[in-house]
């Protein structure tokens, strides 16, 4: 609430930057703005940007850093006091210390250690606000007296303004870049640590997982074990089942609607298709848990088969369902794509439509639709609600659809929600999963981007 | 203006335009007296629309067998319109819709019981720009022959490919790269492929719809010659937008404006004395 | 030549009754698959509103109960603090035995008090603090019926299966159907249902806190990403010139759009909690990371929308001498709005739905406060979804049923909001 009063006073303070620079830049030319090089727009914002911007800078950064510096120095003041029962639990008494700094009561042992660390907290928070303020303040003082000084009738003050403005836009897309990089670095980093824990091959070859390690470290199979071997199978199973759903119903609707459809048809058929696209993932999840999943189990009880209630059949089938629509645009957007000389060409000699289909356009446009494919199975791949609400917990090493089996981004979401330590193999492992993730689903999607490409290039 | 336009290009394009009317003369001599030549296509009262908008009125015109017929006009003046509905290439346009009736050998093309596949297997077309599929420049020859179970071994398709291809007169050039892929050749080449993929269907009709347009003159020579050559075989309907053109190749013209079949008769007799002043303004350059 | 012909026209006549055939199937095959896709659809539309619009209404029972002074405020100090304190639950009980005297053992009561939802004596309560007179009277008060009975009553429990495997038993079923018989049990609109946060009691759970910490949510994701990637696309579309950088922005955009969103959750965990220590479910972390997801999204959407106005109309600007900046921003910015608009419309009601990422920075938590900032603990619709999926009792299920229809509303107004103004605005060059 403070930083929101903050931003909207900078907020302010800009705008009247704005009309300050405005009015003396003409004031300068006693009001003959045809003197001044630039628009007197440009020298309000010109003024603007130098009031605004070094103190927005800097308001970013303390709101993004000060949480971690505050955190730091309270566990730094509080390591020499507090008994050694503590020690290396720095996140629970971080927790502890915020939440009565909140106001809000503590279970158990609000120590008076504690509450004065909470104090020290609260007082460390009240300081950075009025430094910020201070600073913030300061800074569009500066800014203000030296965008002042620098205004004269002469001063190419569109030119500037746009120099700034190109370098904003230039630094939005870099968020991009950034965000990858993020990504990669964050996934390497804990991986890494995780590979300090358990040796790399048994990660990527290790038949069996089980990472439930036990609270005292003198139990039996403390550390867990971290053979993904099983997840891997899991998910192209699942993968597999989703894409023997999507791909066929997605490509041959696709093609009746390029090729076949009438214009009243195509407009029934591809919102409805597109309604199947937008439903989200969760809903998708509690369809398979709910619906299809105990639907399958009567199915096999009736027919004599066992199947589970969490069988990979029923996630798999109902992220067919999901990726459809997707197989089905992105297959359609490429066979409308395919030149209507083609297929004139066909019929003209005499081909009928599934012969031109089969035999011109579908093999024009396939590099498009395999790269349709692989875009859908890196979604199979990636998809996370449905498994986690449909698919089973359990890490079993088979190709029975009839079974249950988990997922890497199942044991993703186990590892990660609920009460974590953070240093554990078992968070680490799912940044480690994570990590094969991207990695498998990136390559996917490169070479399905580029193939896209080169074919539109070709048609274009 | 337009007129000077005109006979600029009449000079520009001598070379051309004297080369082949030699044996033309010829031709044009033979094509009078042979007048009896069997009817192979007739059309009456056709009339073609796009949704609301009529692109033919009442076309009567009669295709004369082993002639090449000429369909002269300016653009959009429903030309290219009327030779697709000679294979029913209209039927795939939505919302196009054809009244009138269309016969082959005395038989209606747009009876019911008529299948379009069997017809258009009848009535090959060739296109406006080349459009040779994906594939191999073998595979294109065969597709024709392939899909409508034409041959029963691969010796006999071997055959067809290649006496499509030498009838096309390109065999000389692809012989050594058969399996290389069509889109790879030059364009008057890609369009003597399309002509090559046409023929190997063996069809009593040839439709082509500015088969030249796309190409430079010395691939439109070829072609025009290419086409001198297969009347002997095959009834020809070529649509064109160059007079001189038509003048070279055919035997009869018909003059298409604003939807409307204006004039119709032997080609000497339309560019010499044309009896409707649009046709003497459209030829002389007046229009167009 | 003539025979050559008829017998090629013969060879192709043969063929043709197979070849029509095919050409059904294959044009069958095409019809089959649509069906199925919208057989699919229907199922699982028509599987949400058969679960879940029974949620949408709530069983009322009416007891006749006694305000006793005793239990309310013995020694008679009318103090509102000693009235808010009491327990109200004994007078629920009260009532209960009075409507039913045989009920005398310990277990049987329970099993009768169990009838009526905790959340009664919150309502009692609040009556007396609204109207202290009551005490000492004896008022007919319409109570909730507890998750259990509210099934029951709505018919979701079959009578026919063993007692065993039902929820509610056979002594439980007298009861209410004696309740139903004297028409003390009554089904009303669910307004809580709209008004509360998340309950551990299926009856009191509502889908209002999950609104709150969804629209808190994409507030932050909407403030960040519309302005970054609108600025973005500008940058790419209009001011770069294609190079080596341009090209890789590119490759990195279309893949931001292709990763699948957990990763973007594993980010934020990794980044924004464990390195900056922002607070854990809290909306503003959520905002961001859903932002990033949406980014690419928008790009792509604004990207398209700038490359549909023609190059005549900034070469027009530009003949008369308008800055390349200010050829973007007077004309072909505002020509090309509606469709950054439909574009950033369609990004958020994808954020809208999503979940994945969120769980991973702690939105999954059990919230039963009405979120009331950026840094509140709130959940999402969607993430509330999964959490009352988890929950075992029907009456959960109903309710993630009809969370699950309140979701899709909000996403096919959404939706329907950018069709309208693609229809509208959407300019033909």
């Amino acid at each position: 609430m403070q930083f929101f009063v903050l931003a909207v006073t900078l907020v302010v303070l800009t705008g009247i930057g704005f009309f300050f620079g405005r009015s003396h830049a003409l004031s300068s030319v006693s009001g003959r703005a045809r003197n001044l090089h630039s628009l007197p727009d440009y020298y309000g914002w010109y003024l603007a940007l130098w009031c605004g911007l070094p103190s927005f800078g800097l308001f970013l950064l303390w709101v993004l850093a000060e949480p971690y510096l505050i955190d730091v120095l309270v566990i730094n003041q509080m390591s020499a006091v507090l008994p050694d029962k503590w020690a290396g639990s720095s996140d629970l008494i971080l927790n502890l210390v915020q939440s009565l700094a909140a106001g809000h009561t503590v279970p158990g042992e609000a120590t008076p250690a504690l509450q004065e660390a909470a104090d020290h907290y609260n007082a460390l928070k009240k300081t950075s606000f009025a430094g910020l303020a201070a600073a913030m303040a300061s800074l569009v003082a500066a800014g203000l007296a030296w965008g002042l000084r620098q205004i004269t009738p002469g001063l190419r003050a569109r030119n500037q303004v746009e120099k700034v403005l190109r370098w904003l836009l230039v630094a939005s897309a870099t968020i991009a870049v950034l965000t990858t990089i993020g990504i990669i670095l964050s996934l390497l980093f804990e991986t890494i640590r995780f590979f300090q824990l358990t040796p790399f091959w048994d990660f990527l070859f290790g038949l069996s997982w089980s990472p439930q390690t036990s609270i005292r470290t003198d139990q039996v199979g403390s550390s867990g074990e971290f053979g993904a071997i099983p997840l891997f199978t899991g998910t192209l199973l699942v993968t597999f089942i989703a894409m023997a759903v999507a791909v066929p119903i997605g490509l041959m609707s696709a093609i009746y609607m390029a090729d076949y459809a009438s214009p009243k048809i195509r407009n029934i058929a591809k919102p409805m298709l597109e309604v199947l696209a937008g439903i989200p993932t969760v809903v998708y999840g509690f369809f398979a848990a709910l619906t299809v999943g105990p639907f399958l189990r009567d199915v096999g009880m009736a027919t004599g088969l066992e199947v589970s209630s969490e069988s990979a059949l029923a996630a798999g089938g109902v992220m067919g369902i999901m990726i459809i629509p997707f197989i089905s645009s992105l297959s359609d957007d490429i066979i409308a794509a395919v030149p209507q000389s083609l297929r004139d060409g066909s019929l003209a000699l005499g081909a009928t439509r599934s012969e031109t289909v089969r035999s011109v356009v579908l093999p024009a446009a396939l590099p498009g639709v395999i790269s349709a494919c692989l875009l859908g199975v890196s979604r199979a791949i990636g998809e996370t609600m449905i498994v986690v609400m449909a698919a089973g917990l359990a890490a079993k090493l088979t190709a029975n659809p009839l079974e249950s089996v988990t997922t890497v981004t199942v044991q993703i979401v186990t590892l990660l929600v609920g009460d974590q330590e953070f240093d554990s193999a078992k968070t680490l492992a799912a940044f480690a999963l994570g990590l094969v993730l991207f990695a498998v689903t990136l390559v996917l999607n490169l070479v399905a981007l580029r193939v896209v490409q080169k074919f539109r290039e070709q048609y274009d | 203006m337009g007129k000077q336009e005109t006979n600029v290009v009449d000079v520009r394009t001598p070379r051309v335009s004297i080369a082949i009317p030699q044996g033309e003369k010829g031709d044009n001599g033979q094509a009078g007296a042979a007048k009896e030549k069997p009817l192979k296509m007739r059309t009456q009262g056709v009339n073609v629309f796009y949704g609301d908008n009529q692109a033919l009125s009442e076309i009567d015109l009669d295709i004369r067998e082993n002639e090449v017929t000429a369909l002269i006009g300016p653009s959009g003046c429903g030309k290219s319109t009327y030779l697709r509905c000679l294979n029913r290439m209209n039927d795939t346009i939505e919302g196009c819709q054809v009244e009138g009736t269309v016969t082959l050998d005395g038989e209606n093309i747009y009876d019911r019981t008529v299948d379009v596949v069997h017809l258009r297997a009848r009535i090959g077309m060739v296109f406006q720009k080349p459009n040779p599929f994906p594939k191999s420049i073998y595979d294109n020859v065969a597709y024709g022959p392939r899909i409508h179970g034409l041959v029963s071994s691969q010796d006999a398709l071997n055959e067809i490919v290649m006496t499509s291809l030498t009838k096309a007169g390109l065999l000389d050039e692809v012989r050594n790269r058969l399996h290389e892929p069509g889109t790879g050749l030059s364009g008057g080449q890609q369009q003597r492929l399309c002509i090559a993929r046409a023929i190997a269907v063996n069809p009593e009709v040839i439709l082509m719809d500015e088969p030249c347009s796309a190409l430079d003159p010395i691939a439109t020579a070829r072609i025009e010659e290419l086409i001198d050559e297969l009347r002997k075989n095959y009834t020809i309907i070529i649509v064109t937008h160059n007079m001189q053109q038509a003048a070279r190749v055919s035997q009869r013209t018909a003059f298409f404006h604003l939807g409307v079949l204006v004039e119709f008769g032997d080609t000497e007799r339309v560019f010499t004395s044309p009896r409707d002043e649009r046709t003497q303004g459209y030829i002389t350059g007046r229009f167009g | 030549m003539t025979v050559s012909h008829m017998s090629t026209s013969k060879l192709t006549a043969a063929s043709l009754h197979r070849r029509h055939a095919v050409e059904k199937r294959f044009r069958a095959y095409g019809v089959v698959a649509i069906v199925t896709a919208l057989v699919f659809l229907i199922i699982l539309l028509s599987s949400m509103l058969s679960k879940g619009y029974s949620a949408f209404f709530q069983a009322q029972i009416r007891l006749p109960v006694f305000f006793s002074q005793d239990v309310i405020d013995p020694k008679r100090t009318n103090s509102s603090e000693i009235i808010a304190r009491a327990n109200y639950q004994i007078l629920v009980r009260n009532a209960l035995k009075a409507r039913f005297p045989d009920v005398k053992k310990r277990r049987e009561v329970k099993k009768l008090t169990m009838l009526i939802s905790r959340g009664a004596r919150r309502h009692l309560r609040a009556m007396v603090a609204h109207e202290p007179s009551l005490i000492g009277t004896t008022q007919e008060v319409w109570l909730l019926a507890s998750g259990d009975a509210d099934m029951f009553l709505k018919g979701a429990i079959p009578r026919d299966i063993p007692e065993k495997s039902r929820r509610i038993n056979d002594r439980q079923i007298a009861w209410l159907n004696a309740l139903e018989e004297d028409g003390a049990s009554r089904r009303r609109f669910n307004v809580n249902f709209f008004t509360a946060g998340d309950s551990r009691e299926a009856e009191q759970a509502g889908i209002w806190g999950a609104i709150v910490g969804s629209a808190l949510t994409l507030i932050v994701t909407l403030i960040l990403s519309f302005p970054v990637s609108v600025t973005a696309a500008v940058y790419l579309e209009e001011l770069s010139t294609k190079n080596w950088w341009t090209d890789f922005l590119e490759v990195n955009i279309n893949n931001m759009a292709a990763v699948p969103s957990i990763i973007y959750g594993l980010f934020g965990l990794a980044i924004f909690l464990n390195v900056m220590h922002l607070p854990r479910s809290a909306p503003v972390v959520g905002g961001i990371v859903l932002a990033l997801m949406t980014f690419p999204t928008i790009i792509i959407a604004t990207r398209a929308s700038l490359k549909a106005v023609p190059p005549s109309i900034r070469e027009a600007a530009r003949g008369l001498g308008a800055s390349p900046a200010q050829v973007v921003l007077h004309h072909v910015l505002p020509l090309a709005m509606p469709g950054i608009f439909t574009g950033t419309i369609i990004g958020m009601s994808r954020a809208l739905g999503e979940s994945a990422p969120l769980l991973m920075i702690g939105m999954v938590a059990f919230i039963v406060d009405i979120p009331q900032g950026l840094f509140d603990p709130a959940s999402v619709l969607p993430v509330q979804i999964y959490l009352w999926a988890d929950s075992p009792e029907r009456a959960f299920v109903e309710k993630t049923a009809a969370a699950t229809l309140v979701l899709m509303v909000f996403l096919v107004v959404m939706n329907a909001t950018a069709v309208v103004l693609r229809r509208k605005f959407e300019k033909r060059w």
